[in-house]
């Protein structure tokens, strides 16, 4: 059923993504950065994906480029989900915002800078969402130590 | 409290009997708690729980929630509190009057429990003093009801400033 939904996909989109493959019911497609914008356009306008889920990123220390930034969005016509990656590096983890195509993206992707630093361009209010004001670094990234605590309040046994 | 019926009318009823005021004062206050419940994770439902009339904490005169801290005296906080709420709660504490309790209601936060992460702050007592713990996650409400208790026996042993030579 989502196999044949897929298929047009892929072939319509086959020039700009570096992988297509179907994993968990959901087609996942592989895109540089800088094709991500028309990328989405063209699923949300051709192919019906409405409804923006998601934006998230992985990091893998090791990898370059380091990060994946993960999209995800659903068609409420064909109830069929699609994944969208894209890698960048930790020099310029910068992509384009989809701000203008789906307004709920907007604060995904505030979540997303403050957990992992992924810059979205065109996206001018990137303050804390989660996180606060003065947080330094980015608590999800890996290399983030995990006991490091940034309190608000000082603490009452803190050494003067 | 340690009082002696002196004489029985014989209706069997006290006409008087006999105490230490600091004992008196301190019976009448610890069935006077009000709490301020600062509730902010999944403790909340056991905080129903024991609040509701299954275990009721009205029996120990601690039932009527204040929901501003400037008319209350317990400070129950119930959940795990972040960094980010932490000047909440340190303003929630700084705004009640004298003389006021705290408890670390659940394991959030007593020490942080298993938050032992960016967000959360590792037992309320970094910012705020408190009086006592219940551990657990979530606890039962006879351990909540067994650390009300406690907390009333100290309250009943504290010595008000109103009792002096001339009360």
């Amino acid at each position: 059923m989502s196999e044949a939904l897929f298929e047009p996909i892929r072939e319509h989109l086959a020039e700009v993504t570096l992988e297509a493959v179907v994993a968990h019911g959901a087609l996942a497609l592989l895109v540089e950065p800088a094709q991500v914008l028309e990328v989405v356009r063209s699923l949300k306008d051709s192919f019906g994906f409405d409804m923006f889920l998601d934006v998230t990123a992985v990091d893998w220390p090791e990898r370059q480029p380091r990060f994946d930034v993960v999209w995800h969005f659903y068609s409420t016509q064909h109830f069929v989900r699609v994944r969208v990656k894209a890698r960048v590096p930790l020099a310029d983890p910068t992509v384009d915002t989809l701000v203008p195509l789906y307004g709920s993206a907007g604060y995904m992707e505030r979540e997303c800078h403050d957990m992992y630093g992924i810059v979205f361009r065109g996206n001018d209010d990137l303050r804390p969402i989660l996180l606060y004001e003065g947080f330094e670094g980015h608590p999800l990234r890996k290399d983030y130590p995990k006991q490091k605590e940034q309190p608000l309040v000082p603490y009452l046994d803190a050494k003067p | 409290m340690s009082t002696q019926p002196v004489r029985q009318a014989p209706s069997g009823a006290f006409e008087y009997m006999t105490t230490k005021k600091d004992e008196f004062v301190g019976w009448a206050r610890k069935f006077s708690l009000f709490p301020y419940p600062f509730v902010t994770a999944c403790c909340a439902m056991e905080f129903m729980s024991v609040s509701s009339t299954l275990y009721d904490t009205d029996r120990f005169g601690a039932a009527l929630p204040r929901f501003t801290p400037r008319q209350s005296d317990l400070l129950m906080v119930v959940g795990t509190v972040t960094h980010k709420q932490a000047p909440i709660l340190k303003k929630v504490y700084e705004q009640m009057c004298e003389p006021k309790w705290v408890i670390a209601f659940g394991v959030c936060a007593t020490s942080g429990g298993f938050y032992q992460n960016y967000a959360a702050l590792p037992g309320i007592d970094k910012i705020i003093p408190v009086d006592l713990y219940i551990p657990g996650c979530p606890p039962r409400p006879e351990m909540v009801i067994d650390g009300i208790m406690k907390l009333q026996d100290r309250i009943a042993r504290d010595r008000h400033p109103i009792i002096n030579e001339k009360f």
